[in-house]
């Protein structure tokens, strides 16, 4: 099996999955109980925590435990909504966001909030210029991601927090899910960003547990309420297993970061030649600093996606139509549309999502049967 | 930058006239105390300064921990340099070029103690001087007040430069004035109580109460934890745990409710004077702060200080709760204090404490107590350990959990 689908999840790695085990077994007190094993457990949440935060080179207080991505991306937008309404009920965006940020969006637009959603260029970035001119008075959030999740295109970052640093108010949000331990994460964690969320099962960690930077100082209200966990800003008793096994994956992840990259941009650049060779083939994801090193989307025009994805499966190969969440609609793709690639492009459209586990024997293999699959379709593609 | 050698200056010590000999030996063991962890490092304390050679240890870690020994006014890192002007001008330029930016004024102060050298002071200062002018563009020479300062000594075993000044942590070496206890709760106050107790050279020794069951394991932890956090200053803090737990259940009992804090306390106060004494004790230091609680009315503070004519400070009683709470930030005590770990000054606090206990009836009530039994029994069943830089205590499953994460 060669596995190419790791923006769409990753495989839980063994070492990961010896934490949760063990801490499920062993330490599996409440950490907000007062006896010995409650403490035991409190003690590893917080030495969990700090992992994390030294990582990323934050404070242990910046760091707050979610379910995953989405969690984090809804938490942000509607906590800021809760939080600034009295200043402001407007809110910025970009148009290519993952759904999580899109849809949550479209929930406040109904309560009343107005939002501004950037368009893209042609190669899917965000333009610090426009972001400048939708800036209202009564702007209370920004919200870019990172990497985007079906093209792999990385948004500047840099350029958006330079623009904001004349505007201290405004919280800025940056959804990384996809860009965590691939090489950019000064870009991410730049001295203006206030809100970062993160997902465990993208970086070998189990599903279901996240976890969002907060800078310390700015306020959020909660989506949950309870118990008081987690600086009483998101309550739950908290995943302990699976936190544990998070920070010992995203350790994991960082280890020799840039090896890694390096890894995955030669697979990409592998797969990438190759595939330019073919007329009928188009590629979205570029090979310069500007996009991911994981992330290659591509079509064969003329053959939908769906039929490549399926075709690829039959030789154990497993990739994805642009992104996971949307797969299963047969909705074209939001980021290749935004780009305005016509529909009967962005219909094609799938995409290689790779790993540090993949290899250049792998990317040989997904290239041979890449040849026959394009001969074959060539019947239908003339 | 790496350096060779770190020259310490003495605080209030060059007031000490005929005493001042005992106060360097004191402040030079504090120093090697402190600084154990560097096997190689050789302490030479002189009338003046003091100075402590490096030999390869790290001198960024160093100067951490020097910078928590009291009784140091201030100290300058240096390099030591060969008897050679080339080298000397190589490595000055290097120093100024570190700190400098567009701009910036300097001046060479020299000073030799070994006037065979081949160049005098002033010589020295031209050549050096000329020197960076030549090769810093930007640079302008400042005689006074100038942006960056670099002192070169010739000495006989080389020739030493330093360009910066960081400041010590002040007050008077640990142990020159004599030794104390110290009540420590595991609250706010008392750490910093203990802190400032140290800062102006008291030796102090930990006195806690613990009352099992009422008081759990952790709350005991917590208080050696807080202990540990002040070792830094000192190296080393003797440990005394109370056993309380009879004379509160008699207390409890025997006492109306409005009288027993008072009545614990003057117990706690007479056990602290006792071990003062038996342990050659000169004083005993608390945490109280003027009207923070009831216990700390100045009428509760003559009901219960009755019992000891010992002297009672109390660093911290003139202080709001902020300011303490800002030296407990800075000394890294205040996020331990404020676990919620229930101990023997939060048990069974009555329901509405006299705030103006009468000493008379704190007398009375107490008297219908066998006292002497009740600490002779507290002061055998004591426990002194040496709690000792570094040594945690709450979080020891950290080696546990490292292969988990």
């Amino acid at each position: 099996m060669i596995y190419l689908d790791n923006s769409a999840t990753t495989k839980v790695a063994p070492a990961v999955l010896e934490t949760y085990t063990k801490v499920s077994q062993k330490i599996w007190g409440n950490p907000s109980s007062l006896h010995a094993l409650g403490e035991s457990a409190y003690s590893l949440l917080e030495q969990a925590r700090k992992q994390i935060a030294d990582l990323l080179g934050v404070k242990s207080g910046e760091i707050f435990f979610t379910s995953g991505g989405t969690e984090g991306d809804n938490w942000v937008l509607k906590g800021t909504a809760i939080e600034k309404m009295e200043y402001g009920k407007h809110l910025i965006t970009s148009s290519i966001e993952h759904p999580a940020v899109l849809n949550a969006m479209a929930q406040l637009e109904k309560l009343g909030f107005e939002v501004t959603y950037l368009p893209v260029d042609k190669h899917g970035h965000v333009s610090a210029d426009d972001l400048k001119k939708a800036i209202r008075p009564d702007t209370i959030l920004v919200s870019i991601m990172a990497v985007n999740n079906e093209i792999g295109a990385i948004q500047p970052l840099d350029k958006i927090a330079d623009v904001l640093r004349d505007y201290p108010k405004i919280h800025f949000h940056v959804d990384a899910v996809q860009g965590i331990g691939k090489g950019i994460q000064s870009l991410i964690m730049n001295d203006r960003v206030d809100f970062v969320t993160f997902s465990g099962h993208k970086f070998h960690a189990p599903r279901g547990i996240g976890f969002m930077f907060k800078r310390h100082g700015r306020k959020i209200a909660p989506l949950m309420s309870g118990g008081g966990q987690e600086k009483n800003l998101r309550s739950g008793t908290e995943n302990l297993p699976a936190i544990a096994a998070m920070s010992k994956a995203l350790r994991l992840l960082l280890e020799s970061e840039s090896t890694k990259v390096q890894n995955q941009l030669k697979i990409k650049q592998f797969i990438y030649d190759h595939i330019t060779q073919f007329p009928k083939v188009t590629v979205f994801s570029e090979m310069n600093n500007k996009f991911a090193p994981h992330i290659l989307c591509f079509t064969i025009n003329g053959v939908r996606g769906e039929t490549i994805v399926h075709a690829f499966e039959d030789h154990d190969i497993y990739i994805s139509t642009t992104s996971a969440c949307s797969s299963k609609k047969h909705e074209i793709s939001g980021t290749l549309n935004s780009m305005a690639i016509p529909a009967k492009i962005a219909t094609s459209a799938v995409r290689v999502s790779l790993d540090e586990n993949n290899t250049l024997v792998e990317a040989e293999e997904f290239t041979k049967v890449f040849d026959k699959l394009y001969s074959r379709f060539e019947k239908i593609n003339s | 930058m790496q350096y060779s050698e770190i020259m310490v200056r003495y605080g209030e010590l060059s007031t000490k006239g005929k005493n001042r000999r005992s106060f360097i030996d004191r402040l030079a063991h504090n120093v090697r105390k402190s600084l154990h962890q560097f096997p190689n490092l050789v302490v030479k304390a002189h009338r003046d300064r003091m100075h402590l050679q490096l030999h390869g240890e790290n001198s960024e870690a160093v100067m951490t921990s020097l910078k928590k020994v009291f009784g140091i006014q201030n100290f300058s890192p240096s390099i030591r340099v060969e008897r050679d002007i080339e080298a000397v001008k190589e490595r000055a330029l290097e120093m100024i070029k570190d700190q400098f930016s567009d701009g910036m004024t300097f001046k060479i102060n020299t000073r030799r103690s070994d006037h065979d050298f081949e160049f005098d002071t002033n010589e020295m200062n031209d050549i050096l001087g000329g020197y960076i002018l030549k090769n810093l563009p930007g640079i302008s020479v400042k005689m006074k007040a100038p942006d960056l300062k670099l002192r070169v000594e010739v000495r006989k075993n080389g020739i030493f430069l330093s360009s910066q000044t960081i400041n010590g942590a002040g007050g008077l070496p640990v142990g020159t004035a004599g030794k104390a206890m110290m009540m420590l709760s595991g609250g706010i106050d008392s750490p910093v109580a203990a802190y400032l107790a140290m800062k102006r050279g008291v030796e102090i020794e930990m006195v806690h109460f613990f009352s099992p069951p009422y008081t759990s394991e952790q709350a005991l932890n917590k208080a050696k934890e807080l202990t540990a956090k002040l070792t830094p200053y000192v190296g080393h803090i003797k440990f005394i745990e109370v056993p309380f737990t009879e004379i509160q259940e008699t207390v409890k009992h025997d006492v109306p409710s409005g009288y027993l804090m008072t009545v614990q306390r003057r117990f706690m106060l007479r056990i602290a004077a006792l071990l003062a004494k038996r342990r050659d004790g000169l004083a005993i230091f608390n945490g109280e702060s003027l009207g923070q609680v009831a216990s700390q009315t100045l009428e509760s503070m003559l009901a219960i200080n009755d019992v000891t004519t010992m002297p009672i400070l109390r660093p911290v009683v003139s202080m709001d709760k902020n300011e303490i709470i800002k030296i407990a930030q800075e000394i890294d005590t205040f996020d331990l204090s404020i676990k919620p770990f229930e101990d023997c000054c939060t048990i069974f606090a009555p329901p509405s404490p006299k705030t103006k206990p009468r000493l008379d009836k704190a007398r009375d009530y107490e008297a219908r107590l066998d006292i002497d039994g009740l600490i002779e029994r507290a002061v055998t069943g004591i426990k002194i350990s040496e709690i000792k830089n570094g040594e945690t205590f709450l979080n020891q499953q950290e080696n546990k959990f490292a292969e988990l994460l």
